[in-house]
């Protein structure tokens, strides 16, 4: 396993090939996402196995950052998903999300990511079948652009040893 | 080096059906930093737990994953077992594979690679949590009432039968809010007024509550359990401590034909008044807007134009020269009651509200409001209880009663349902029967909601007994005709228009907060809805909290509401303030953002997007006093845990514990050994 080696590329090298399954990681909040993605699952609404939930406690939390990690440790996709705007848990922190992912949008092209690869949506605590949508609508998307190849040569470390890739804790390394 | 325990749950076949939980347990073994691995039928029964108490203390155990369901379910049930078996809780997280896993897919090898996925991640979190210690805030055993209408004065009473100081402050020179303004209530038809006086009275002599009116709320600072409010204490121009009230200045006034509030325009006051004669305090306030005397000082007049009701004074109670003053009361709790108003139908509309120009208000004397009508209808009133129209005193033998006017009516504005009004206009039209027996008595309504114990019966009543004519279908126009006042409309039942010379028109008006909420809420930091209502924490099962911790809500200022349902939420509010003040200390959770104070600039953008006003600028003086830098401070009693500050934070320096930039890095890089 200390070996392991992405085999992505050699997927890529043949486009969006055959057998492609999409890797999702999904930034969504406690409150009203994860609770709408629980929901889902209390319903037993299936949906495609590809997304990956990070939780975090608000939209307002996430940093832009984390979502060209994610591309960067090799995700083809990224969802980012909160309350509605007027329903933040915390009041305002899907507003400052909101500005803060209308700017990001914005520079995709310019970081080598296409818009389609990236999914905003809010889905409430009540919106599991939303979720599903949203779900299968990403990978669905995402399945189409091929696996998201623009990053491998960026990141040498990318699909190295898990022990190496934790232990440079990469929020300092950005931050810096 | 990390010591991580990893619990897979089969939840009985809830998991294991599409989960191979012991090959997730396997996979997980091999992983860096993971001491154990089991799975287990039911992790959250008792052996289950015992079972990861035990792996605790065997291995030594520094954190702990339990893969089974989401954290909203049993989080606690396994942080409490960590707890227990000498585990800082904080230590234990939950990987929940079943909500978004077992349940949402069926292809087995998928489900549990995804299972596989999710529990590693879960785990590179745990290896960067860190202990912590749940938060003690010290508490103020002492509570703010905002509003002294039934529900603030109830939850006052309740909270000081309780045991604990009550500062309440009231507005308007009296305390006793719409209630005091009725006439008989639904559904029993006993007098408002009997069975509030004693209330305001109570209230007002109560040891523990301390009473405050013609105030408003100034300023509020602090947090839950230690909240510093100020308070405006309006110019009254009465020193309170002195005043008897006699009523002699009120006799004296020249200034006597003001429109009384309490009468809702119908009756008239003077400049130096108490709003009723029931009212508590019984001590007038002079109102400046139009007192001879303020009016010739506004114009500059050297002399006073009046001093009538000072030279009257026996008791040298009146002072022209007092300012507003401001107090300030430490208090621990606050709960918003600030009722409603009525809707102003005439023409003159704030933004996002359109007026009942067709209806006439203001412009036709005879077409008035439900408070209006109370007013009429109150022995205490203008008429002293006959029901005499407005424009020339006569009786009216036909009185058109229309619901729904503004409410329910998403092109005016409010789409809600003012809940009130089904009910109250039932009861003017029985009392209007009851006092006009030839009278007609007709309402226009859209449909009768009469949910509430007696309410249907009630209304029922009105129609059958009393002998109402309820007409279903809406008023187009009202407008004067002669000595008539003409009512066009329709009857959707019969499918006919409906003409009726009507002698006075009452008009059913949408409930609307009280003017001035949003700004109150600003400084309570709590949400309003579109409308200015005050939003609950949860509509269903935290009906009388707000968002912001230690302040609570009753009675219309969070939705119409009637007189037993505002008096049920403000002693909620009272049970939820005793709890509050049950401890010395509260413990809350540390999912608090802290401040690195060695590298931050004290640039201040997380002030700027703290939606609880959390964090200030400290200063930062070297060792001989000089200021030297700012960094910025989080109250951990403000804060709630959003981490907003954190993605805003230039120089990285706020992190929010139990997200942490380092465990949200590491669950991101785990993702990328999917295989």
């Amino acid at each position: 396993m200390s070996n392991a080696v992405d085999t992505r590329g050699a997927a890529s090298a043949g486009g969006a090939a055959a057998g492609f399954e999409p890797r999702i990681t999904a930034f969504v909040c406690n409150w009203c996402t994860y609770t709408g993605a629980d929901l889902a699952g209390t319903s037993r609404l299936h949906m495609a196995s590809n997304v990956r939930i990070i939780r975090l406690p608000c939209t307002g939390r996430i940093d832009p950052l984390f979502i060209i990690k994610a591309f960067e440790r090799g995700a083809d996709g990224v969802i980012v998903s909160g309350c509605h705007p007027a329903d933040c848990h915390y009041t305002s922190g899907n507003y400052h999300a909101r500005r803060r992912f209308a700017v990001f949008h914005d520079i995709m092209g310019f970081i080598g990511v296409e818009p389609g690869r990236m999914t905003f949506s809010w889905v409430s605590a009540s919106e599991g079948a939303k979720w599903r949508d949203v779900v299968d609508e990403a990978v669905a998307n995402v399945r189409a652009l091929g696996p998201f190849t623009a990053y491998r040569a960026l990141a040498p470390d990318a699909g190295a040893t898990e022990g190496a890739g934790v232990a440079a804790p990469a929020g300092e390394a950005e931050a810096s | 080096m990390s010591r991580i325990g990893v619990f897979v749950c089969h939840c009985g076949e809830n998991i294991a059906r599409t989960v191979d939980c012991a090959a997730v347990a396997e996979a997980l073994k091999d992983h860096p930093g993971v001491a154990v691995a089991e799975d287990y039928k039911y992790m959250c029964s008792d052996p289950g737990q015992a079972l990861v108490k035990k792996a605790i203390e065997e291995n030594h155990l520094t954190g702990v994953v339990v893969a089974a369901c989401s954290p909203h379910m049993h989080e606690k049930t396994f942080r409490r077992a960590c707890d227990q078996a000498g585990l800082n809780k904080f230590m234990c997280e939950m990987a929940n594979v079943r909500e978004h896993c077992s349940w949402i897919h069926e292809d087995r090898k998928e489900a549990t690679d995804k299972a596989i996925d999710i529990t590693r991640t879960i785990v590179e979190k745990v290896k960067h949590n860190r202990p912590l210690e749940t938060i003690s805030i010290p508490v103020t055993k002492r509570a703010l009432v905002i509003g002294g209408g039934i529900a603030g004065i109830q939850a006052a009473l309740d909270i000081a039968d309780g045991g604990h100081e009550v500062v309440l402050i009231e507005k308007e020179a009296s305390i006793g809010g719409h209630m005091s303004q009725l006439s008989e209530t639904f559904p029993t038809l006993d007098c408002s007024q009997c069975i509030l006086t004693p209330r305001m009275v109570e209230a007002y002599q109560h040891p523990n509550i301390k009473l405050h009116t013609w105030s408003e709320v100034e300023k509020v600072e602090g947090y839950i359990g230690n909240f510093e409010v100020t308070i405006r204490k309006k110019a009254r121009s009465v020193n309170e401590d002195l005043c008897n009230g006699c009523g002699d200045c009120q006799a004296a006034c020249p200034a006597k034909k003001i429109p009384s509030e309490f009468e809702a325009g119908l009756g008239k006051r003077t400049a130096i008044y108490v709003p009723f004669p029931q009212a508590v305090p019984n001590i007038p306030v002079l109102d400046r807007e139009n007192c001879t005397l303020f009016k010739g000082r506004r114009k500059g007049l050297a002399k006073d134009a009046c001093g009538k009701c000072k030279e009257t004074c026996l008791k040298d109670a009146i002072d022209y020269d007092t300012e507003d003053t401001f107090v300030t009361e430490a208090v621990g709790a606050i709960v918003v009651a600030t009722g409603f108003k009525l809707y102003d139908i005439g023409r003159d509309q704030p933004e996002g509200l359109k007026g009942y120009g067709e209806y006439g208000y203001g412009e036709v004397p005879d077409v008035i409001d439900g408070l209006q009508f109370e007013r009429l209808a109150s022995a205490s009133g203008p008429t002293e209880g006959a029901i005499l129209r407005p424009s020339d005193g006569t009786e009216p033998k036909t009185v058109v009663f229309v619901h729904c006017v503004g409410s329910r009516d998403p092109e005016k504005g409010m789409e809600y349902c003012s809940k009130i009004c089904c009910m109250y206009n039932a009861k003017h039209t029985m009392l209007y029967k009851h006092k006009v027996h030839d009278g007609r008595a007709v309402a226009f309504y859209m449909d009768i909601r009469a949910g509430g114990k007696g309410y249907d019966e009630f209304s029922r009543r009105a129609i059958e007994e009393d002998g109402a004519e309820y007409i279903r279908g809406r008023v187009s126009r009202i407008f004067r005709d002669g000595d008539k006042v003409k009512v066009w409309g329709f009857d959707t039942l019969s499918d006919e228009q409906v003409v009726i010379d009507a002698d006075m028109v009452v008009l059913a008006t949408a409930i609307r907060p009280q003017d001035g909420i949003r700004e109150l809420a600003q400084k309570l930091s709590v949400s309003t809805d579109e409308h200015g209502f005050i939003n609950e924490a949860h509509p269903k099962l935290r009906p009388v909290e707000t968002n912001t911790a230690g302040v609570f809500v009753a009675g219309a200022c969070q939705a119409p509401r009637d007189i037993p349902e505002a008096v049920a939420m403000a002693s909620a509010t009272g049970a939820k303030v005793l709890g509050l003040f049950s401890a010395d200390e509260l413990e809350r959770e540390p999912a608090v953002a802290v401040v690195d104070e060695s590298t931050c600039i004290g640039c201040m953008r997380c002030e700027l997007v703290c939606p609880y006003g959390a964090i200030e600028q400290r200063e930062i003086c070297t060792v001989d006093g000089h200021v030297c830098g700012h960094t910025a401070y989080v109250n951990p009693g403000v804060c709630q845990g959003c981490g907003t500050c954190q993605a805003v934070c230039l120089s990285k320096s706020v992190e929010l514990q139990t997200f942490t930039d380092e465990q949200v890095y590491s669950e991101i890089n785990a993702l990328s050994m999917w295989e």
